[in-house]
């Protein structure tokens, strides 16, 4: 027996992983052949690209872009490629973009539909991005509402400013009246006021304004509004008259006010339970019956009234979800603490029921605008009225492919982008509740 | 929220209605109340003056007048002649059409994509998720007419099927004719019918039913009542023994046998589409304003559905998939009993809701001219009578009951499927 034992004094060199697990081949064995059914589904769906591609790719790009009537376009084509079927006219999208944009308002007034857009832009990044800009633009946000409808609409610049004057008198209201005589019947005589400033004081003061300093700028008819720029005011009055609308509807149906909850009740479940046409149908046909003999306001601000209440009925759903989903022990908390009802749905409830629910109300929010599209059954020239009453045109008659691509793109851009913004909040908020 | 338990020491003042818990909830209940009720009250005086100027006073008389329009797609017979009453209810029939077929195609495609959609083939998986979005993102109404302007544009007139050497020729057998007018389809046809009853004499409800049609359910539902009884005894003896008797073809037998002898009887044959004159006859014609309709609800609800079945299908948690592999389960089979089981309880309450919304949806219907109850009450009913307050109101109402009979069903259904809990 000899004690000689083997010990290995070096290690050997590390070696690389076989060449078909890693890389681009390892991936595809992975993902694309890791068995027989797996092979015989890529090949499939290779194929199915394939002839999705060759027929969509030529049609996009072999096309023309400077026809101005169908018929030129298929001469054009019938010249260069021997066939007029298979490619795109763009032409219809470079003859008519700024009306499917616009609609029929004044085209030397575009500067102010362009810059009210941004203005809601730079309106909501206080909001959407808090933490990224400045703290200053709150005010530019707080100042929106009243500068949007003055910028699309027009007129004098008094009417906007009187009826912002309302929160002034609210809020200075509210500061003094608190003082002498307690929270409650401040906030009570405030609104009141503010309610009868409105109702019969700004019109006037407004007026008198007008007729001693007449600053204004060209006012636009409602009906000259149209095309995608309207399917954007319609959705962005609804999603956001509808968050607030929805919370205090939620709250509603989770009080314990039995009345109170079953008027909530009664109204999210009325709203849910007709489609958003019949509710149009109303905005168009009946609002003027329902109200004072001789009312006759704005189809656009009807369209508006009824698309913020049937989305405040589902957002009211979706939050109504969030609250449900509160653990108790929250609830608790907050009365443990001897923070009164509303401190607590403030501090405690609400952010919680919120964010839990963001992907909710974002697909609310969603889905909102794409229905602002069904106002051209109604009668207003939204993209898809102006794209029908394109084809109508001699010029465009038979053309349709280029004109729904091109409506596509625009609801697609807007829609997926609010989809990938509520990713980007659940991620931001996230606190870890998530295992 | 505070409450007391002792009585209070004090007397009643005024200020107490506002100050006091006990006494707030009643106060904001009462003035909530009567806040409601003047509202409505106001509303409802509005419009009554209102209707008063415009000389129409509310009346539903017009209903028996007769529509004086026809409608094209339609279940039941229906002429010019028939009264408004008659107009809305085809109108209604056609939209249950529309709605179920949407429903059952959407589910369909839903599940499909939605399993795919989870696919471990990469490349399935982005071509599910790209599908998804596209139809997610884009308004149904631009769908739907879409649907509508490629049919109508893209397919073979009637007149392309005629001559020597057709254009177009019918597909599957010569036995459907896809034109631009609409799909036509076999009907099915009986030598010796059994008949129609007659409901509701000659009124405006009156309703046809098929005889053959009863037998043939009344025989289908007896033959998978029997199946299942066999189904029940072989698992007894399964249970018994531990060996399953082999019994798909009596299964198989005792649904199918029953029915083809009873078509066999009734002398079943189909009716073809042929083509006379300028336009085919014979057969079931669906025109394009149902089919793009169809199409372009299930494709956009099946979106939907799909992420819902997929979410489902996440929320079941991966250690039920690696028991069920550990006890030995197949892939197939892991998903039938084990997963999709329980991701059911997840997916249907969010499925209600996507049936509901095909269901409203389907009154979009106006935007390509097929005839369901927004076309006929909501549409030409209520433009050539001008009530619009009548038609509108019972437009809501009949929709609002379909919705509710709807999420009853379905809550029913989701009740039974539940996990019992203590």
């Amino acid at each position: 027996m000899s004690d000689k034992s083997f010990v290995r004094t070096e290690m050997l060199p590390e070696l690389d992983p076989p060449a078909s697990t890693v890389g681009i081949v390892g991936w595809m064995r992975e993902n694309l052949f890791s068995s027989v059914v797996n092979s015989i589904l890529t090949v499939v769906s290779l194929g199915f690209i394939f002839y999705i591609l060759a027929g969509l790719l030529p049609w996009i790009f072999q096309s023309e872009w400077g026809a101005t009537s169908l018929t030129e376009c298929r001469e054009i084509f019938n010249e260069k490629y021997g066939t007029s079927h298979g490619h795109a006219c763009w032409g219809v999208v470079n003859d008519r973009w700024l009306q499917l944009l616009y609609g029929f308002y004044p085209d030397y007034l575009y500067w102010r539909v362009n810059l009210a857009l941004v203005l809601t832009l730079a309106a909501l990044a206080p909001i959407l991005f808090a933490e990224k800009a400045p703290r200053q633009m709150i005010y530019l946000t707080m100042a929106y509402p009243f500068l949007m409808p003055w910028l699309l609409w027009g007129g004098s610049i008094w009417g906007p400013i009187c009826a912002a004057a309302g929160f002034v008198v609210i809020f200075f209201g509210y500061r003094f009246v608190t003082n002498i005589a307690g929270s409650l019947v401040g906030l009570i005589v405030s609104v009141l006021a503010g309610i009868i400033w409105w109702m019969f004081i700004a019109g006037t003061v407004a007026s008198g304004l007008e007729s001693v300093l007449n600053i204004g700028i060209e006012a636009v008819e409602s009906r000259k509004f149209g095309g995608f720029m309207l399917a954007l005011l319609l959705g962005i009055v609804a999603i956001g008259c509808s968050l607030p609308l929805g919370i205090l509807l939620a709250l509603g149906r989770q009080s314990d006010l039995l009345i109170v909850k079953t008027i909530c009740v009664g109204f999210i479940e009325f709203i849910r339970g007709v489609p958003l046409i019949t509710l149009l149908f109303v905005a168009s046909l009946l609002l003027n019956v329902f109200l004072p003999p001789g009312t006759n306001f704005d189809i656009i601000l009807r369209v508006m009234i009824m698309m913020t209440l049937f989305s405040a009925a589902y957002m009211a759903e979706t939050i109504r979800g969030g609250l449900a989903a509160l653990p108790k022990g929250q609830y608790e908390g907050a009365d443990s603490l001897g923070l009164n009802y509303w401190q607590a749905q403030r501090l405690i409830i609400m952010p919680q029921a919120l964010k839990i629910s963001i992907p909710g109300i974002v697909s609310n929010f969603i889905g909102i605008f794409k229905d602002t599209t069904l106002v051209s059954i109604i009668g207003l020239f939204d993209v898809i009225g102006l794209s029908t009453a394109i084809r109508a045109d001699t010029a465009w008659n038979g053309i349709y492919w280029e004109l729904f691509a091109f409506i596509a793109v625009l609801f697609f851009i807007v829609c997926f982008s609010m989809s990938r913004y509520s990713m980007y909040l659940e991620r931001k908020l996230q606190t870890g509740h998530k295992r | 929220m505070t409450t007391l338990t002792d009585p209070p020491k004090e007397s009643f003042r005024l200020s107490m209605l506002i100050y006091d818990t006990r006494y707030r909830s009643a106060t904001i209940q009462v003035v909530a109340l009567m806040g409601f009720m003047l509202l409505a009250a106001w509303l409802i005086s509005n419009t009554l003056t209102n209707l008063e100027t415009l000389g129409k006073p509310i009346s539903l008389a017009f209903f028996t007048e007769p529509a004086s329009y026809d409608i094209n797609q339609r279940l039941l017979e229906y002429d010019s002649r028939d009264s408004h009453l008659r107009a809305a209810f085809i109108g209604l029939l056609n939209t249950l059409v529309v709605a179920v077929l949407g429903c059952i195609t959407a589910t369909i495609l839903g599940v499909l994509i939605g399993v795919l959609r989870l696919s471990k083939n990469w490349l399935v998986a982005r071509i599910m998720t790209v599908y998804v979005e596209m139809f997610r993102n884009v308004p149904v109404l631009l769908w739907i007419v879409l649907a509508m302007a490629v049919l109508i544009e893209s397919l073979p007139s009637p007149r392309a099927f005629r001559g020597e050497n057709p254009e177009a020729t019918m597909s599957l057998f010569d036995t459907v004719a896809v034109t631009n007018r609409g799909v036509y389809i076999p009907e099915a046809l009986f030598h010796n019918s059994l008949g129609n009853i007659h409901l509701f004499g000659q009124s405006s409800m009156r309703f046809d039913i098929s005889l053959d049609l009863v037998a043939f359910l009344v025989v289908l539902i007896a033959g998978l009542f029997v199946s299942n009884k066999i189904k029940q005894r072989a698992d007894k003896v399964q249970e018994e023994t531990g060996e399953r008797p082999t019994t798909w073809w009596q299964r198989l037998a005792v649904v199918f046998v029953p029915i083809v002898i009873l078509l066999a009887i009734l002398g079943f044959h189909l009716g073809y589409p042929e083509l006379k004159g300028f336009n085919f006859s014979g057969g079931t014609h669906m025109r394009n304003s149902l089919i793009a309709l169809w199409l372009a609800l299930s494709l956009y609800t099946a979106a939907f559905i799909a992420e819902i079945v997929r979410g489902g299908i996440l929320a079941i948690s991966h250690g039920q998939t690696e028991a069920a592999g550990a006890l030995g389960l197949r892939q197939g089979r892991i998903m039938s009993l084990v997963v999709l089981p329980q991701a059911l309880r997840v997916i249907i309450p969010p499925m209600i809701s996507n049936y509901l919304n095909l269901t409203k949806n389907s009154s979009l219907a106006i935007a390509v001219g097929y005839m369901d109850i927004t076309g006929t009450l909501g549409g030409i009913t209520m433009n050539q009578t001008g009530r619009e307050l009548e038609c509108v109101v019972l437009l809501m109402g009949v929709y609002l009951l379909i919705s509710l009979s709807i999420s009853f069903v379905m809550n029913w259904y989701n009740k039974r499927v539940a996990l019992v809990e203590r």
